[in-house]
Order: structure tokens, then C-alpha cells, then sequence
């Protein structure tokens, strides 16, 4: 049913058409294939927009890879069983995951995997009910919501609470297998967390992992790239860091990563907009300052976290990791 | 007999991928869709019972063929209508609305007549089971 | 009263220089008499319209436009002093702006606003009775016509508007998605009421929405009205009982008074018909009382819009159609036949389409190529349906469909009863072919070009439509529009 309507109805699958059939007799031109879905410039923007992660970006390259190769079979007629795309991007908060999911999202619907390519981003909270009854809507309704694009379900390993056998996670869980079973054609689900919970996850429930086929590891940034990732961050906001504060930036990362909750580039992001409201009661009490002040982030603005107290009480490193 | 109600009755009942294309065209105009099922087609019978709400926030026809689907198999011999509900001022009305299902065999509908004074006729319509 | 007594002596100065010479009795120019004001800036809450105008040799367009403005307002031909009894500056309506018409060397468009206190509320008549009163036989102008006006919404505010609406009309009739079916009845004149009565039988059973009473249909010698309303009603009845759809017939109650029509229209509602129908000849005041007597008995008001071709085709004289859609909106009906464009009626096809915006919109843009000079806000007046009627038949459903969208009756008559299969058959015929067209356009097809594909297609499981389409492929009306657009080329969809 969907091949057709994907050859009928243009709902995206098919982006321009090249001149040259890339189907010629019973050869394939897979760079043709590659160019006419146009998935390369998605590849080529990750790499560019997302820095580091490069066990990630091949990961995707890969699977880009074999979708396309998925795509030349069907087109000789030699193509085998149906794809499974259901994947889980384990990792720890902050390294990317949300972020890649929305491009992953968007190659998925370039080369006609998914028919819209949109991504519905949700939690434990969305998908299960407080009361009997209530759970199977509800995922059913984030199930039709996200239908023609991507599922991301973020801490996914809390849908499952083997403590509690009445638990209606586990309804959330069966409804989750059936369609991710039988309607492979409409939706893509991505589980993601830390990696060793959503191992323990799957483990628990060995009929869902059975349906993930593809994994990817997000690894933690090192210093370098989370300094680089913080000075795109303040070009983004229109500011810049003076010499001073970019060591301090530095030295603020360095210690950061060794305090607990660090989320590596959320918190990245979080000491960035402390730093702002520093930078702003500063200029509020200078009165009269010029455009490069205006914009120029200093080391006082930074070195004033409480991640370069000497004592770390509890409560600093609750606020550092909000 | 069979019922003509709905946008498409004169063609041949609709394929689910012909269903899905409609709900396609829906969705693109920013119409919400829902599902309704009845055992009684009686013209005057506008409330049928709803299956769920309305899908508000759909992007896609796999949603409500999803539901269809579940629908179908608890009232498969019933007729269920997919409807497309249109929020915009001075609409705000169903725009599109067609019969996806219908039992095996229909029911028609008996007319009746009671005749008053001066050739008046009071004219009545009854469902009958076959 | 210091405020009037300086705007009287302001209105002096701006038109002759002071007071006592502008009412010395005599005849003065229009121009200098207060109605043209160049520098005028309409309020929201004055009434516009625009005249096209032709002057006599040698008449200045600007006095010819004055001219307009006095004649629809307080002037008369010479000076009378008891203007000065009354805040003569706000009553007179003033012509601020003169256009020449593109392409028409003599004539132009003259802008002309009214105070909004010149009108009564809820009155058709009294606002006709003073835009077009007096002002067409008017001797300096060789000819004038009414192109558009602009209400006010404090004004809209006074008409109840269509008693229905396109809306509630389709949620009564059940019926979404698609434009409605109708067909009138014909031959127009010499059935009897049991035949009469077969015809329309066939045509909803055939699967039509409704049927329809010509415009002269109303108790002739051969048919009188009750056995009419009591034979199609029969019909429509039975043609409920055998589609599980509700149906109707426009019983036509126009009748030489008001009391006959109410007479008439008590006993359509008697017999449970949901819709009626007068002619545009009835006139505005028994318009409006008919539309609330439709709104009091939940009645749908199809209105046939007959004669108003004696005034509204001409290009250079009389009233522009979209005009009289306005005033039937306001005035309250739910049908009104706008043209088809395409079928055998006067109708340039983008001068059609603004009718139907006319009839349609909430708020109508403005649009010169469709003729619509000012916007209209609407003021949330209902709907009213535009009917196409005349001359159009099931191989033109992909223009059809293209040009008007899903809210509009189309109405094949002969394209309907005169099926070589007969009338059942023409009747299936129309609303396969236009249930094909409007799934086919529902997903994603350029019905526009691929019209007569997507019909020849259907028509291989229906014979009935094969049918219509050889017996009538070669039918167009192919005849240059009198009434086109000014500011683009003409072009025929025929």
C-alpha cells in the first residue's frame, strides 16, 4: 500500500528528478541515487553544524549508506526483507541526541523511510496514564501524532519499573511493540538514555530490543570541543568572549566535568546564560559603555561561579547542573 | 439499498489507500479528522457514536488509519465515516466527511404517509432491519 | 452649535468662497455646490460607491461625478435656500476621486462616499432608493453604471443577512466536501403536477440534491402551486426514503402579493420541504420580508436572480451583478445564481469569480481583475451559496470544480433531463463525474488539465456517464462576455 501511494502521491519521498535514470538495465548508480535524494547535503550539514561526535556522524553515514543500498535493491527488484529502522542513541545528557534524532528524522524522510519527517519528542510522563484505562490512549495518541516521522522517547528504560508489577508502563511498552512491529512503514522510534540503563532496559524487555536494530553511542565532548561548542554558542548570541574569559571558560569546563550532573554541552549552555545575567548587572552598574562592551563577555562574569569555590556545598552543584 | 450519504457513495467504496490519500488532503488543509460509526443511516440520525475524539495534532494519514483499523474490528458491520473538521472562522464545520464502512447487508427505509385534509400528506421514514 | 456654524461657513469657503454667495439663488455647478472634494479622506463609517461614468461631450468628469454624488444625495437642479435648515455639508455626498477607465477613452470611475445617517437601518429599498433613484436617467451623463459599493460595518450591522448560510445548509442537507447537484425542472412551462413531480423523482433519485421551479414557474393554468408543492414533495420524499439523503425541491413562491406568498410558503413548510425559492422580481422589500419569514421557519432562501440581466450586462449602463449580490446579501438569501462562466448565461469567468467572493467571503479583498474595488468586511454575515446554473453539463465538472471550489449548487438541467438514457441516468452521470473530480483533486491531481482524463476514466465503469460525455463533448457557448474585467484581458474557458 505505501509503495504506491510513495510513487502517486508525492508526500516528499521523491525529491527532483535527476536526467539520467539512475536505474539503468540491471546496473545501479548509487551516487546518482545518493544525489537525487539530496540525503548528502543533511550528512554534510551534520558534519559542519555539529561539532565532534565523530563515532556518531559515521554511524549515520553508515546507516545513510545502507538505506541507500536498501533503496537501489528495491529498485532491481532484489530486495530482501523490510528495514527495520528503530534505534536507540544512548549517551550521556547534553552529548547531541535530540539534536541528531531531528536529523536523523529529516535523511529517514529524504530517502522515503518516513513520509513526513517530523520528530515527537517524548517522555515516560506522555506515553503512561496515573489510572487504569488511561495509558493505552495515550500512547496511542503520541503513536498517531508522530505516524509519518520519528518517535524520540527520552529516558525511555522509565517506561519499565520492574519493582511495581502493576506498573502501566508496561502497557505503554506492549502497545509501543505491536506498532513498531506492524507499521514499520509509518513511524520510527528512537529510545534514548545513558547507555548502560537503556541496556538494562533492553534486556528486561529482550521482544523490544529485538525490534532495535541500529545503536549509536554519543560520547562525551572533550574540553577542546566544548570550548569550541561554547564559542559558537556566544557568536550565536551575538557576544563574544575576551581573551581572559575564554581561559576562564576553559578552566570553568575543566572543573565542571569533574563535578556530578555535568551534561556536557547543556551545561555548557546553562554556565553561558549564568554568565549573561552576570554580564548584564555588570553593565547596569558601569551606566555608560560602548558596543564592544555590550557584547563582550569577561572572565569576571565567569569566574564568578560557584564551580571555582574553593568549598562545594550541595547546593552549588544542584544549581551548576541545572 | 445502498446508503449515499457522505462525499464519495457514488463511486466504488474506497480503498484504504484511497482513504489515506483523502486523510492526506485533510491534514494539508489544516483539518482535524475523526471517526464515526452507527448502525442506523436514518438521514435525520446526525449523531453518530464517535470513535475517540478528534485527532487534533496529526501529521500523517497512518494515524487515523490506525484507529480505522481498530474500529473496523469491533464494528466492521457497522458504517464508520471518516470526517475532516475545519477550526477557521466563519467555517468551523465538518468540510469533507465519507463512508469508509458498511455493514453486509443495509437497511433501507420505509416511507411512511398519513394523509390529512385538502391532499395534505405528513410524510415519515422508519429504518427497517432486514 | 459654534462647531456646525463652522463647518457651514468651512464648507462655504471650500466651495465658493463664503456662505451667502453658495445660496444665492440660481443654479450653480455641482463642483461648486460641495459635491466633489478632492481632498475628501472617507471615514469607516461612510458609505462608497463607485459609478462608472460616461459624461456628455464637453461635461467636465469631475462636475459629471459631482453631478452623481448630488443627484444620489440632497441636490436638486438649482440652489434652495432650506439646505441651510440642515448640516447640509455632512448630508451631501461628496465625490473625492475621478479614474479614467483603462482602455475607455470616455468614460471613468467616479469614487463617491456617503454619510453613514443618509440610510436607514435594515433597508434595501431606502438605500437603493437613494444610490440609484434618480441619478440614471440623470441628462449630462450619457450613460452611468453602479460598479461596487463599500459598507460600513456599522451598517452591516443592520441586516440580518441570509437566514441559512452556507454552513448550517450543508450541516441540515448532511453534505460536505463537494459542490451540491441541482437541476431545474424543464420543459419550463406545460407539465402537469404529476409529471412535473416525475421529473423531479428522477433526477434526486438518480442521485441529484435538489431539484429546482423555474423562474416563471408559478400557478399557471396547467399547474397550479398546491398540486405542485404536493406532487414534488411526494418526490422528494420518496427520493429520501430510497438514498437514506436528505433532498429538496425549491418551491418557487413568488406570487402577485405578499400575502399569496405567505400563503404559499406556510404550506411548503406544511408539507416538510426544507427549501423555497422567490424571483429577484418580487422586489427588495418582499425579499427581505420572505427572508424572515425563512429565518423564523427554518427555511433555505434560493433566490433566482431573474431580470436582472435587463440592468447588470451592460458594461456602460445600469448595475454591475456584484452589486446585487451585496445588496441580496445583506437583504438575506441563501442561493443566488452568480453564472457559470463556462455554460450559456453572460459571464466572464473572473467577473464570475467575484460574485462568488461576494457571496462567500468573510472579508472581500480587494481585486480589480475580478471587479471588486474596495474590500468588504462582511461583519460575520453569513454565507451565501452561489448557484451555477445554465447551459453547463458533467464533461465541463473539472472547470467547474477549478473555478469555483466545493462551495456552489451546480445546476444541470438539460444536462440532466435531457440524458439520452434518461433523467435518472443524467442524474448519475453528473455526481459520478463530479465525485471523481473532487477525489481525484483531493489527491493532488491538476483536475484544471487533467479534467477529461479523470472523467474518460470513470466513465469506463459508468455508462451513464459515457453517455453524457459523447452526447454533449462538443457543447460550449463560445461567445465574447459583454460585462469583462478592465484591468486584464478577457479570456473564455469555453
Amino acid at each position: 500500500m505505501r509503495k504506491v501511494r510513495a510513487a502517486t502521491f508525492n508526500t516528499g519521498s521523491r525529491h527532483g528528478v535527476s536526467d539520467q535514470d539512475p536505474v539503468v538495465s540491471d546496473t545501479v548508480d548509487l551516487k546518482a541515487l545518493l544525489e537525487e535524494s539530496k540525503v548528502a547535503d543533511v550528512l554534510d550539514e551534520l558534519d559542519r553544524d555539529l561539532i565532534g561526535l565523530k563515532p556518531v556522524k559515521n554511524r549515520i553515514r553508515e546507516i545513510a549508506s545502507l538505506l541507500v543500498v536498501e533503496k537501489a535493491r528495491a529498485a532491481l527488484g532484489v530486495s530482501g526483507a523490510p528495514l527495520s529502522l528503530h534505534m536507540s542513541f544512548t549517551g550521556n545528557p547534553g552529548t547531541g541526541k535530540t539534536t541528531v534524532a531531528m536529523r536523523m528524522a529529516e535523511i529517514l524522510h529524504r530517502l522515503g523511510h518516513v513520509r513526513k519527517g517530523h520528530l515527537v519528542a517524548v517522555t515516560r510522563d506522555d506515553l503512561v496514564g496515573q489510572y487504569i484505562g488511561h495509558t493505552a490512549p495515550k500512547t496511542k495518541e503520541v503513536l498517531k501524532k508522530a505516524m509519518g516521522g520519528v518517535l524520540f522517547i527520552d529516558e525511555a528504560y522509565y517506561l519499565y519499573r520492574p519493582e511495581n508489577e502493576r506498573d502501566y508502563g508496561q502497557e505503554a511498552i506492549e502497545i509501543l511493540m505491536q506498532v513498531m512491529e506492524n507499521q514499520r512503514e509509518d513511524l520510527v522510534v528512537i529510545f534514548a538514555g545513558y547507555k548502560s540503563r537503556i541496556e538494562r532496559f533492553f534486556e528486561s524487555n529482550p521482544g523490544l530490543a529485538s525490534r532495535v536494530a541500529h545503536h549509536i553511542d554519543f560520547p562525551d565532548y572533550s574540553e577542546g570541543e566544548l570550548l569550541q561548542i561554547a564559542d559558537r554558542m556566544v557568536g550565536g548570541l551575538g557576544l563574544q568572549l575576551s581573551a581572559d574569559a575564554r581561559q576562564a571558560l576553559s578552566e570553568y569546563v575543566e572543573r565542571r566535568r569533574r563535578q556530578p550532573n555535568f551534561a556536557n554541552a547543556r551545561s555548557i549552555r546553562n554556565a553561558l546564560d549564568r554568565a549573561r545575567l552576570r554580564q548584564a548587572r555588570r553593565l547596569i552598574e558601569a551606566g555608560r559603555v560602548d558596543a564592544e562592551t555590550l557584547t563582550t563577555i569577561e572572565a569576571a562574569d565567569i569566574r564568578a561561579s560557584r564551580v571555582f569555590d574553593a568549598v562545594r556545598d550541595d547546593d552549588s552543584t544542584k544549581e551548576a547542573a541545572c | 439499498m445502498r446508503v449515499t450519504q457522505g462525499t464519495f457513495s457514488f463511486l466504488p467504496d474506497l480503498t484504504d489507500e484511497q482513504i489515506a490519500r483523502q486523510v492526506d488532503y485533510a491534514l494539508s488543509q489544516g483539518w482535524a479528522v475523526s471517526i464515526e460509526h452507527t448502525d442506523d443511516a436514518h438521514p435525520r440520525n446526525v449523531y453518530w457514536e464517535m470513535w475517540g475524539m478528534p485527532m487534533f495534532d496529526l501529521k500523517d494519514a497512518a494515524g487515523l488509519m490506525y484507529e480505522l483499523a481498530e474500529c473496523r474490528k469491533v464494528f466492521g458491520d457497522r458504517y464508520i465515516k471518516v470526517n475532516a473538521f475545519d477550526s477557521t472562522l466563519g467555517f468551523e464545520t465538518m468540510r469533507l466527511s465519507f463512508i469508509v464502512n458498511r455493514p453486509a447487508v443495509e437497511p433501507d427505509f420505509r416511507l411512511t404517509r398519513a394523509e390529512g385534509p385538502g391532499r395534505n400528506v405528513q410524510y415519515g421514514l422508519e429504518t427497517r432491519r432486514q | 452649535m459654534a462647531k456646525q456654524a463652522q463647518d457651514q461657513a468651512a464648507a462655504g469657503q471650500r466651495t465658493s468662497g463664503n456662505t451667502a454667495k453658495r445660496y444665492r439663488a440660481g443654479v450653480l455647478k455641482y463642483k461648486e455646490m460641495g459635491y466633489w472634494v478632492p481632498d475628501y479622506e472617507p471615514s469607516a463609517t461612510d458609505l462608497l460607491a463607485i459609478f462608472r461614468i460616461t459624461p456628455q461631450e464637453g461635461v467636465d468628469p469631475e462636475e459629471a461625478a459631482a453631478a452623481v454624488a448630488g443627484e444620489s444625495s440632497t441636490a436638486t437642479w438649482t440652489v434652495v435656500w432650506t439646505d441651510r435648515l440642515t448640516a447640509a455639508e455632512s448630508y451631501r455626498a461628496k465625490a473625492y476621486r475621478v479614474d479614467p477607465v483603462p482602455g475607455a477613452p470616455d468614460q471613468y470611475f467616479a469614487w463617491i462616499a456617503y454619510d453613514l445617517a443618509l440610510f436607514e437601518e435594515g433597508s434595501i429599498a431606502n438605500l437603493t432608493a437613494s444610490i440609484i433613484g434618480n441619478v440614471f436617467g440623470f441628462k449630462p451623463l450619457k450613460a452611468l453604471r453602479l460598479e461596487d459599493m463599500r459598507f460600513p460595518l456599522a451598517y452591516v450591522k443592520t441586516f440580518k443577512g441570509p437566514p441559512t448560510g452556507i454552513v448550517v445548509e450543508r450541516e441540515r442537507l448532511d453534505k460536505y466536501g463537494r459542490p451540491l447537484l441541482g437541476a431545474t425542472i424543464k420543459p419550463k412551462l406545460g407539465l402537469s403536477g404529476k409529471n412535473y413531480g416525475r421529473v423531479v423523482y428522477e433526477a434526486l433519485t438518480g442521485g441529484l440534491d435538489f431539484t429546482k421551479d423555474d423562474e416563471n414557474i408559478n400557478s399557471q393554468p396547467f399547474m397550479h402551486w398546491r398540486d405542485r408543492f404536493l406532487f414534488c414533495m411526494e418526490a422528494v420524499n420518496k427520493a429520501q426514503s430510497g438514498s437514506g439523503e436528505v433532498k429538496g425541491h425549491y418551491l418557487n413562491v413568488t406570487a402577485g402579493t405578499m400575502e399569496e406568498m405567505y400563503r404559499r410558503a406556510e404550506f411548503a413548510r406544511e408539507l416538510g420541504s426544507c427549501i423555497l425559492m422567490v424571483d429577484l422580481v418580487i422586489g427588495w422589500t418582499a425579499i427581505q420580508s420572505m427572508s424572515e419569514w425563512a429565518r423564523q421557519n427554518d427555511m433555505i432562501l434560493h433566490m433566482h436572480r431573474a431580470g436582472h440581466g435587463t440592468y447588470t450586462r451592460q458594461k456602460n449602463h445600469g448595475i454591475s451583478f456584484r452589486v446585487i449580490a451585496k445588496w441580496l446579501r445583506l437583504a438575506g438569501v441563501d442561493h443566488l445564481h452568480c453564472g457559470t462562466a463556462v455554460g450559456k448565461l453572460e459571464g466572464d469567468p473572473l467577473q464570475v469569480q467575484g460574485f462568488y467572493n461576494v457571496c462567500r467571503d468573510a472579508v472581500t479583498r480587494e481585486d480589480l481583475p475580478r471587479g471588486l474595488f474596495v474590500e468588504q468586511d462582511w461583519a460575520a454575515l453569513r454565507k451565501v451559496m452561489p448557484v451555477a446554473s445554465g447551459g453547463i453539463h458533467a464533461g465541463q465538472m473539472h472547470q467547474l470544480l477549478d473555478l469555483f471550489g466545493d462551495d456552489v449548487v451546480l445546476q444541470f438541467g438539460g444536462g440532466t433531463i435531457g440524458h439520452p438514457m434518461g433523467v435518472q441516468a443524467g442524474a448519475i452521470a453528473n455526481r459520478v463525474a463530479l465525485e471523481s473530480m473532487v477525489l481525484a483533486r483531493n489527491e493532488g491531481r491538476d483536475i484544471a488539465n487533467e479534467g477529461p482524463e479523470i472523467l474518460a476514466a470513470a466513465a469506463r465503469d459508468c455508462k451513464p456517464l459515457e453517455a453524457a460525455l459523447t452526447t454533449w463533448k462538443n457543447v460550449t457557448f463560445n461567445y465574447a462576455s459583454t460585462d469583462t474585467s478592465d484591468f486584464v484581458p478577457s479570456v473564455s474557458v469555453a
